[in-house]
């Protein structure tokens, strides 16, 4: 008996940690839907014990039933069969019934389409147990952004009769929005939207690369003003996957073996407008990529911590030179910087997640309309300050975590040394399974091209001296002053990189958000340090005293104090590199790289 | 054509978690010491129930007999998708054997318009498997035990395939029957969200303080019924104690050690004596 959420420690504290119930509040809209579902809840504490109990049936479902399958999963792959149609792995298609038993997968939509009308925060706990259990089962199940699009954006009819058949599990997507030619640079796309005498659209040409393009309902982004060159040319569309729907081959990958990756190609494809013309991309697919965003950081997450476990239950009890290789300080170096990174990504993706949902329940808020202007204000002020925030964490949890997952998937072959490399023991599935998340939903670096926006452009000044302002706990006094020492460099790398220009700002872009996010995570950490949750976690064998276990609080203390400590002299190297006006990159690149290989 | 299942379940210690704390001086397991769970393999037959509910429709209705704590696996139960759970408790059933337990689940059965009726093959507490079969019995009903595959259903005949150990057997029967289904047969569906978020709430009267209360639960259809051995119309010589024939005799603590060893040369005709030295002491075959 397996269950990912009950033997998760951190992941229970950091939701007792965090403020729940305004989380709560602000996705319920005061309370105000058990008129719409006999199951919504009518105040923070019931929707906090249902937020808890669901994922408690979700932590099982991933332990039990997911993960027992994901070997097989991996081995086996998806299949297309001669009539065109894609046949899942066998435990994929169990898994997504078994998630359909569960009604979760209609997470984040509203009660009145049978959701659950979760907050993100809950969603993402969830997708990141799914993703420990089976890293390509995530691919479909942390698709519910699809479904979330078609909510916020299409007509009521679309809603209609989409929405709750998703929700009951018997539809799965795909964002159709990848060409051959139109990768990260989603502008130039060519397929193209059209319409007939009466105004129906129909889609014709060629998207590849598109993650489940086997399922049933497909939001395509396609041309549909043909005189228009780039994103302002772009609209959305929603379709059936029927017969003019041809999936053209299944990619052969690296990793995430379950999840089918098509090519499709539309031959005039009857299909529906979401929304208006030419916000396509600029507005729909924006907000669809970045839930995608945090459902990759949540996969990453997920696949960190299934791959540590395996690590760290290998170097206990494989012995060499007559002790348990934890013993040896390389080694356990390793598993600690394993551990604490998987707990700075937790840290930085929940608050984003919080960031998200309070940024959405406020708009909601305003749409609602508020009587008192005072308030109206204060709104649009909150919405505007989250806006600019979660434009700045999204692409940074995203980031993070995805790089993150890679290094301790890698870590994690290296504890089990030959072992590792073999496939008796699957680590080495984890890291192929890792490999894609740096990459896919916008790459690294394309998130940092994001991320340092908000970094250079006040976002990430503002986030970071509210950070300081809050209240720690008084032992922690002089991490929060490296902390702030680090944030003077920081921000003096800014006003550098300012003076130096925009094309500077890029080729330092990851420095810089790599030393905002250490930042953030820092303060984050030194939060859950100060926490008033009183919960205790077990310890390793082996201590001193034969202690068996320790607070979180306790815990909290030790690992922000050893991160605040070990990230201060990078942050500081940074920031020297950054200020040093090193431009090689730009003015020798010929000279450092030589030409393209030709054959003798 | 749908069919009308009920499903006998009992809440039972973890015995998996049975450690030195957990048993008693005379060595009876210390209840209160262990989670109390749904026994597992009445979840398969609580599984089984919906599975056929899935595919033919029809109505599925869980009871247990216990005290009123037992009501958590009720609340369990609809949570995972059934339509109807009944707590039958009452202090008269205090001490019941399988005998009377299972008159006393008859009586309940019978109270029910039904066509399968499923237990799990034995709980985890006593390991007895008799409640079923006895509770058929009583029932006059057919009976198949140890099912791991339903293999057909079509009006009133039911095939399924029965494990006996180290084989299988296929059985048709009549409908109605009772089964008794093993862990192989499926794999427990986890709780809906929806109805865990809906039903979290459902209490039997025998949990709530204020008689208001229930009034008020019932108007949401969150009232577990209740039902005591009035209400059955159980003749109360076959229940409780007074019902139940069995005596325990003695509780041993068995403990396998290894008393004596043997070393066998590895030739083909040592191997042969010592594979029928097994046989001749049941050991194998």
């Amino acid at each position: 008996m397996a269950n990912f959420y009950r033997d998760n420690d951190d992941i229970r504290f950091l939701l007792k940690h965090m403020d729940l119930a305004e989380i709560a509040a602000l996705q319920e809209e005061g309370f105000r839907f058990t008129q719409d579902a006999d199951y919504a809840p009518a105040d923070a504490e019931e929707a906090i014990r249902n937020y808890k109990m669901v994922l408690d049936t979700v932590g099982q479902l991933s332990g039990d039933f997911i993960d027992p399958r994901s070997e097989q999963i991996d081995q086996e792959g998806n299949t297309l069969d001669p009539d065109g149609s894609v046949r899942y792995a066998r435990g994929i298609a169990e898994s997504l019934d078994a998630l359909a038993k569960a009604d979760v997968m209609g997470a984040t939509l509203p009660h009145r389409f049978g959701g659950l009308n979760f907050p993100n925060l809950i969603y993402t706990a969830a997708t990141e147990m799914v993703s420990r259990a089976d890293a390509p089962l995530m691919n479909i199940f942390g698709l519910q952004g699809i479904a979330e699009t078609i909510n916020a954006f299409a007509s009521e009819q679309i809603k209609q009769k989409y929405l709750p058949l998703f929700s009951a599990g018997k539809v799965t997507g795909a964002m159709v929005l990848t060409e051959p030619d139109a990768g990260s640079d989603l502008q130039a796309c060519k397929v193209r939207a059209f319409q007939d005498d009466q105004g129906n659209w129909y889609l014709h040409g060629v998207k590849r690369f598109i993650t489940n393009g086997c399922g049933q309902v497909l939001l395509v982004m396609a041309r549909s003003e043909p005189d228009r060159s780039g994103g302002l040319g772009l609209s959305l569309f929603v379709c059936d996957r029927g017969p003019t729907v041809h999936v053209r081959r299944l990619e052969d990958k690296l990793g995430i073996h379950g999840s089918p990756t098509c090519e499709l190609f539309f031959d005039n494809t009857p299909c529906e407008l979401i929304g208006e013309r030419q916000r396509g991309l600029v507005t729909y697919v924006m907000a669809l990529m970045n839930g995608a965003r945090i459902g990759i950081a949540a996969q990453s997450m997920g696949i960190a911590e299934a791959t540590y476990r395996v690590a760290r239950d290998y170097a206990a009890s494989r012995e060499q030179f007559g002790v348990p290789i934890e013993k040896l300080p390389a080694v356990r170096d390793m598993l600690i910087e394993m551990k604490i990174a998987i707990e700075a990504g937790r840290a930085l993706l929940y608050e984003t997640c919080r960031a998200v949902d309070t940024e959405i329940g406020v708009l909601k808020k305003m749409e609602r309309g508020v009587e008192d202007k005072a308030e109206e204000k204060e709104l649009k002020n909150l919405s505007r300050k989250y806006k600019r925030l979660t434009a700045m964490l999204t692409p940074m949890s995203k980031y993070y975590c995805s790089e993150m997952c890679n290094t301790v998937a890698y870590d994690a072959i290296q504890v089990l040394g030959g072992s590792g490399y073999m496939k008796d023991y699957p680590c080495e599935r984890y890291a192929r399974d890792a490999r894609i998340t740096t990459i896919y939903e916008g790459t690294s670096q394309l998130q940092v091209v994001a991320a340092v926006r908000g970094v250079c452009g006040g976002a990430a000044e503002k986030y970071l001296a509210e950070l300081a302002e809050k209240e720690y706990d008084g032992g922690l006094r002089n991490l929060l002053d490296i902390l702030a020492e680090g944030t003077a460099q920081l921000f003096k790398a800014v006003a550098f990189v300012k003076e130096a220009g925009v094309d500077y700002m890029d080729l330092y872009g990851r420095d810089l958000v790599d030393s905002a996010v250490e930042l953030i995570i820092g303060y984050l950490f030194c939060d859950q340090a100060s926490t008033n949750v009183d919960m205790q976690t077990a310890l390793a064998d082996g201590a001193d005293n034969g202690q068996k276990t320790i607070s979180m609080k306790e815990r909290k203390v030790l690992i922000a104090r050893r991160y605040v400590a070990r990230t201060a002299p990078q942050i500081h190297a940074r920031a020297e590199r950054i200020c040093s006006g090193d431009k090689s990159t730009f003015r020798e690149y010929e000279a450092l790289v030589g030409p393209v290989p030709q054959e003798a | 054509m749908s069919y009308k299942c009920v499903v006998l379940v009992k809440q039972v210690p973890d015995t998996k978690r049975i450690t030195g704390q957990a048993m008693n001086a005379d060595g009876t397991v210390n209840r209160a010491a262990l989670p109390a769970i749904f026994n597992p393999e009445d979840l398969n037959a609580l599984e089984l129930a919906l599975q056929i509910k899935d595919r033919f429709g029809g109505h599925v209705t869980v009871m247990t007999m216990g005290l009123p704590a037992a009501s958590e696996v009720l609340r369990q139960a609809l949570y995972r998708g059934a339509d109807e759970a009944i707590l039958i408790t009452d202090r008269r059933c205090a001490a019941s054997d399988t005998l009377a337990t299972s008159y006393i689940l008859s009586c309940a059965v019978r109270k029910r318009d039904y066509d399968i009726v499923l237990c799990g093959r034995q709980a985890i507490d006593g390991d007895t498997a008799q409640v079923g079969p006895q509770a058929a019995e009583k029932l006059g009903i057919a009976q198949i035990t140890y099912v791991q595959e339903l293999l057909d259903l079509e009006g009133d005949r039911i095939t399924a395939r029965r494990n006996i150990g180290n084989g299988w057997q296929e059985v048709r029967a009549k409908l109605p029957i009772l089964l008794t289904v093993i862990d192989e047969a499926n794999e427990p569906r986890v709780a809906s969200a929806r109805r865990l978020m809906k039903y979290k709430k459902a209490r039997t009267p025998a949990e709530l303080a204020d008689k208001a209360d229930a009034k008020a639960l019932e108007e949401k259809g969150l009232l577990i019924q209740q039902w005591d051995l009035d209400f059955l119309e159980a003749d109360l010589k076959w229940c409780g104690r007074d019902g139940s024939p069995t005596k325990v005799h003695r509780i041993q603590s068995v403990v396998l050690t290894a008393k004596e060893t043997k070393n066998v040369e590895p030739t083909q005709p040592a191997l042969n004596a010592m594979v029928h030295e097994l046989i001749v002491d049941h050991t194998i075959g």
